[in-house]
Formats: structure tokens, sequence, C-alpha cells
């Protein structure tokens, strides 16, 4: 049988209400605009745009405004819209050695071509809290260095005149899977699991790689580069039959190097793990790159003992949609399923308690 | 001019175009006093291109995420196609990209569209740049070494 249970339209109409008016808070106190979310709370939004898996800022920062700063939720609006738009096509790969670079540093080379460029870092900060950001005093603009413009060289680049590091390899040719549109089957490809790290939760990817470090799956790894900046895009049209550049997005890159005794299948050199993400999120990048590393255990022949290594574990748990989707869900009623199993716990206990008085008597007269 | 140029010179002023604000590509639009018939042939419609990236940089590409992009294609009086892609949901911006495109099917036009619209957005993005390039350059980390001991 089944009975159809209504009720509730008015509570949800009028919770709705009341999260928009909670949502906008003090009307004494201005809306906050997209333009100011966009531009001060930058990285919020950053994070929003690569976990939602859709580069606009705009977009990003109208989710961010309506999930009340919650960011998960955010990213869940992103990608609910995300799905509402058409596809056109792929991108031309973007060429990160071409980038306008905003922040490049490396911890394996003091002196290298194009220079240590810290940024706009927290690094070095002390970690202190700014009163003087309560309020809205008058902020320097940074400082100019004039000078000629010097290529900022990929470190990849310069270990790999040494023959000491691995290269990248030759693309295929095959295109890379689409996890969009194929259903995920383990073993996955580098190229689908690089695009599902990318919107992989930064939360549980930096746990993961910070497990790699701390010995749960082994792991020398160095920074072998950090880089920021904006990157052009080109989109190849049939109908004019030659990519187009449609404009630059910002992303972040990095490079990490790890100490590989060698194996079996490879010689002893340097190994790679690569993070490539939406916008300046350098811990996210960080992080992608030192789980993306041990994913590859099974391509270099290493044992998988730890969960960063184990492919199903680490994409099938990434995504933070997927995984707020199942573990919210449990905030649905389960009015039905719960009274089945209050059932069944009531006749076991009843089984239990009879059994139960059956043996007591036993025990007595023992005793 | 050979078709390869006259296809450098097309993507060129596809690049400035698409990066370029709105209301500075209309101003500067209107300052040129050209307003062509034109018929919509596809969109201005939004959608999605998947951006890709290498692997490591330089191997194997693999699919990174989503961008928002808005597309048109114009068609003008004299039969001159133009097309548009521009990163970002301005479809105002975006077929008037496509109009400038169509036009500049016609030498003398483009070299005025080139010289009074083209040229001073190129510069701005340009300075815009290389301000930025200048700001980054100013944290770039001088290490020196200080001489410790006797000798």
């Amino acid at each position: 049988m089944y009975v159809a249970v209504k009720g509730g339209e008015a509570a949800i109409d009028n919770a709705h209400r009341l999260l928009a008016d909670r949502r906008r808070g003090d009307r004494a106190v201005p809306a906050l605009t997209l333009d100011q979310i966009a531009g001060q709370l930058a990285l919020a939004v950053d994070r929003v745009m690569a976990e939602g898996s859709l580069y606009d800022r705009r977009l990003a920062a109208l989710a961010v405004k309506q999930a009340r700063g919650d960011l998960i939720e955010a990213i869940f609006l992103l990608r609910a819209y995300r799905t509402t738009l058409a596809r056109f096509g792929y991108s031309e790969p973007l060429d990160t050695g071409a980038m306008l670079v905003e922040r490049r540093i490396s911890a394996c080379h003091k002196d290298l071509p194009g220079g240590q460029l810290l940024g706009p870092t927290f690094d070095y900060t002390h970690r202190l809290l700014d009163e003087g950001l309560d309020g809205d005093a008058s902020v320097e603009a940074g400082k100019i260095r004039a000078g000629a413009a010097e290529k900022v060289v990929r470190v990849a680049d310069i270990l790999a005149d040494e023959g000491l590091i691995e290269g990248d390899g030759l693309a295929t040719g095959d295109g890379p899977g689409d996890i969009n549109h194929t259903p995920v089957e383990f073993p996955l490809s580098r190229a689908m699991r690089l695009q599902s790290l990318s919107r992989g939760d930064e939360g549980f990817l930096l746990a993961l790689g910070y497990s790699t470090q701390r010995g749960y799956a082994r792991s020398h790894p160095f920074a072998g580069e950090i880089r920021i900046g904006e990157v052009e895009v080109e989109v190849f049209l049939p109908e004019l039959g030659f990519a187009v550049p449609v404009g630059r997005v910002q992303v972040t890159e990095c490079q990490m190097v790890n100490q590989f005794k060698g194996s079996a299948k490879v010689p002893p050199q340097f190994t790679r793990g690569y993070g490539l993400v939406f916008g300046q999120s350098e811990r996210k990048a960080m992080a992608m790159a030192l789980c993306d590393r041990a994913l590859r255990a099974e391509e270099l022949g290493e044992d998988i003992v730890a969960p960063p290594q184990d492919q199903e574990f680490v994409i099938s748990h990434c995504d933070n949609v997927q995984a707020t989707g199942f573990v919210e869900h449990l905030k649905l009623p389960h009015y039905v399923d719960f009274q089945a199993e209050l059932g069944l716990v009531r006749r076991m206990r009843a089984e239990y308690e009879a059994r139960d008085r059956e043996v007591a008597p036993v025990r007595e007269a023992a005793e | 001019m050979g078709e390869i140029d006259d296809i450098a010179a097309r993507k060129d002023r596809m690049a400035v175009l698409a990066r370029a604000d709105a209301g500075r590509l209309r101003a500067l639009w209107s300052a040129l006093g050209l307003d062509p018939a034109h018929r919509r042939l596809r969109g201005p419609e939004s959608g999605l291109v998947t951006l890709r990236g290498r692997i490591g940089g330089t191997g194997e590409p693999f699919n990174m995420g989503e961008a928002t992009v808005t597309r048109a294609s114009v068609i003008l009086a004299d039969g001159a196609v133009g097309h548009a892609m521009t990163l970002g949901r301005e479809p105002e911006k975006t077929e008037l990209a496509a109009i400038i495109d169509a036009l500049c099917h016609d030498r003398d036009t483009a070299t005025r569209i080139d010289a009074d619209l083209v040229a001073p957005i190129r510069h701005e993005l340009a300075t815009a740049d290389e301000k930025r390039r200048q700001e980054t350059a100013a944290t770039r980390v001088d290490f020196f070494t200080m001489v410790r001991g006797e000798d």
C-alpha cells in the first residue's frame, strides 16, 4: 500500500521567506553588492568557481551571496546552474607557460629565470588579526618595479635539461575522457582523475595530501613550482576553421616534485604530481598535486597501501556536491523506513527477551 | 596580404574585442559612427565551453572545468558574415564583436576600425598588463649573501 502524505507547503514557504529575511539581516546595514563580493571576498569566489566547476566570477559571487557565505551551498548552486547551459564544446589546451604571472615561487631553486615572485600572498604575514580592517581606511596601491619583462621559465623545463625528472609524456591523441558525459569506471585515466580532482573539495584533498606527507603513501615532495596568473583561452570554431581567442582566465598551477627510487618499470628520477585549479587557489592546487602523485601508484609500480593511493576511495568521495547530497539527504523524511526498522527491532527485542526468560531459570538453578 | 596574415589579423582583433570592457567598446563603437544593418544568424546565446589543461603543463590534455561563454554570428546587408565568442555572459558586447568581425572583411573599414577602435583598447589592455607585471616584479625576491667569519 502506498500512502501519499501531504502537508508542509505553508511551513516551507514561510521557512524560505524567513531564510530571505535572515540572509538580508539588519536592514539598516547596506546590502552586499556582487562587485563587493567578487572584489573583496575574491578567494571565496575563486573556490566556488573551482569546485562549482564553472568559471564565471559574477555567478560565483551571486552564489556566495545567495548561500549566505556557505561555500558548499554556493558550489551546489553553481553546479545546478551549470546544468542548464548548452555545451558549445572544448577549448584548446591552456598554455600555462605563456601565463601573465602574478605569483611564481619554487622551493627547489633559489635563482631561476624570471625569479621568485611572491605576488599577493598570505605567506610571511604574522597571522595577527588586523583591527585596522574593521573600517574603511585608505589602502596604498602596490609598489611598481620598472624594468624589462623577463620570461618566467617553467621549473619543470629547467629540471628536464638534466634528464633527472620525468617528462610530461606525449598526448595519445584519443582526446581525454569527460566525467561530465561518461559514467565513472575504475581505473580512471590520469586525465579523468585530474578533471575530478580539479573540482574536488579543497578540505578533503588537503587532508588526503597531508596524510601522504605523514606517511600514508610514501611521498617526499618539493613544491617544484607554484604559479598564479591569467592565461589566454582559445576555442576552435568550425565555421571559421581556426581557434579564436575568447578572453582570459586566472588559474593556479602546482608542480610537485617527488623523490622516486625507481621501480621495475621506471629508473630512479624525480616524478611529478600536477595541480591546476581555477582562480587563485594555491592550497587546493598543492593538495591536488599531492593527490595526483599518490594516485599514480599503480602506474609507477608502487604498492597501494594507503587511502590517497586508492582511486575509487579518492575520486568517489572528493566531490563535495555529491558528498553533501548524500549526507544531507538523511534530513529528508524517512518515516516509513524508520517504521519498518522500528518494527524489526521490536520483534528482535521480543525474541531476545523470550530467549532470556528461557535461559534465566536454568541459570538460577545452577547458582 | 596572404590568407595566413588575414587569419592572424582577425584573431588578433578578436582577442582584443573579447577582453574589452563592454562599456568602453560601446563608446568607441558609437564614436566610429558605423551602424550597419545586420541580421542575426545565431545568438547571441550563452553556454558552456569546457576548458582544457595539459597534464604537467605540456602533456596530454585533460578537461579542467567549464566556463561561461557567449557566441554570436551575424550577416550584413552585403553578405559579409561575422562571428564572435567571448568569455562570460555579455550578449550585447558579443554581438557587437560579431558585427565588427563582419565589417572587417572590407579592407578599408578594417583599417579604420583597427586604428580607431581596436588599437586604443589594445593599448589600454597592454598598459593594464604592464602595470600588473610591474606590481608583481616589485615582489621579486632579491637574494643576497651575508659574508660571515674572519676571512
